[in-house]
């Protein structure tokens, strides 16, 4: 900013602090943190698919730990980073296109988002138990 | 960059805040924890305390404030003007969203009320910012009339459904509550115009008498000015006229990408 006086403070804004969250920032920081989940995630699914080319010993080593507990719990919560990311990127598609800004509208999406992302998380994991 | 703390300059010095009782005999007292900022004394800002008889108060959070400046501590700074909600000028952050002090009544906060100068904001004394930039923002997007056709005799006509296209962008009072709700605005406001100046920018892209929309489009497209914004949603949230800015700068995106196509 340009100004004559530069020492003049900053006034407080960090989020949850001094400015109230609410659904959609909530759902806005989400979407970004599980985006960045998801990056990292690409380096586990090149991982196992490099033990995979590596044989069954090495396949056996990299599923050792994505069957333990910690292995699962991340796992989990990668499939929930991509079903959250996608139902609220289709949210972001409507946006596009100009449908959905009204206050009412946009809530009523965000807890969609979250209600079907869930579902989807749980579809999946109950999937991949059944066999 | 995106800054998650404050500098040192304006870290709140929790020590330094005053506290104000309520005059003996009270009963109905409410406390409000008031930003405070003297560019004099070179110290941090602090926050003070002041108790107020809510039993000899006017219902709104400016009344509250005008009764603690005229009766409590003289010193205590704010802007206000038509304190019905119409100039825009008490915008501050109350009780952790951006409203008008004037309209935002004190019994519609839970516990203390927590009043701080609007978000992200360089502060010239107590709950007053700097409003250069934001101002000098504004009068980059040109907001007046721009026409190549020769002036008529009388006014610019419209037909009441080019005149409807305003309505909801018209009403902007230019508080700043909206841009200064928003992160994106925070971390970018140097490039990024933020939500009262892109719903400005619409309202003359939308106006059928305006002739400069290609112009006005061309100094928008650039990857800071209209598309920091993340659709966040505070400034709809926030605006104390129940505008959508949001949708305004959605509107201004999707004009980007029809001219092209």
């Amino acid at each position: 900013m340009s100004h004559p006086t530069p020492n003049r403070p900053l006034s407080p804004f960090m989020l949850g602090q001094y400015y109230r969250f609410q659904l959609t920032s909530l759902l806005s920081i989400i979407h970004r943190i599980t985006g960045v989940g998801l990056s990292l995630g690409t380096f586990l699914l090149a991982g196992w698919l490099i033990s995979l080319a590596g044989g069954p010993e090495c396949y056996a080593a990299f599923a050792k730990h994505l069957t333990a507990w910690y292995g699962q719990v991340l796992l989990f919560g990668w499939s929930w980073a991509l079903m959250y990311h996608l139902c609220n990127g289709i949210r972001h598609l409507g946006w596009d296109v100009g449908k959905g800004y009204a206050l009412s509208a946009a809530y009523a999406s965000g807890y969609a988002v979250v209600v079907v992302s869930l579902i989807l998380t749980a579809a999946a994991w109950a999937v991949a138990y059944a066999h | 960059m995106a800054q998650f703390s404050l500098p040192q300059n304006s870290k709140i010095d929790k020590a330094a805040g005053k506290h104000y009782p309520a005059p003996a005999g009270a009963k109905n007292v409410k406390t409000f924890q008031i930003y405070r900022y003297e560019p004099d004394t070179g110290k941090n800002p602090r926050i003070d305390r002041y108790d107020v008889d809510m039993d000899k108060c006017g219902p709104m959070v400016l009344d509250a404030l005008i009764k603690i400046k005229n009766e409590i501590d003289s010193t205590l700074t704010f802007r206000r003007s038509c304190r019905e909600g119409i100039c825009g000028s008490c915008a501050m952050n109350i009780d952790g969203t951006n409203t008008l002090a004037c309209i935002k009544g004190c019994d519609e906060i839970k516990g203390d009320a927590k009043i701080y100068p609007l978000p992200h904001m360089p502060v010239v004394k107590d709950l007053v910012p700097d409003m250069t930039h934001f101002y000098a923002q504004l009068a980059s997007i040109e907001p007046w009339l721009k026409t190549d056709s020769p002036a008529p005799s009388r006014e610019r006509l419209q037909s009441e459904e080019d005149r409807a296209k305003i309505d909801g962008l018209y009403e902007c009072i230019l508080c700043a509550c909206c841009s200064t709700s928003c992160p994106s605005y925070w971390w970018n406001g140097d490039r990024y115009l933020g939500p009262a100046i892109l719903l400005q920018a619409y309202r003359w892209l939308v106006d059928s008498r305006d002739e400069a929309t290609g112009e006005r489009l061309d100094a928008l497209e650039d990857p800071f000015k209209l598309y920091r914004c993340h659709t966040i949603m505070n400034c709809s949230k926030t605006c104390p006229k129940g505008l959508n800015p949001a949708k305004a700068i959605g509107e201004i995106k999707k004009m980007m990408v029809e001219r092209t196509v």
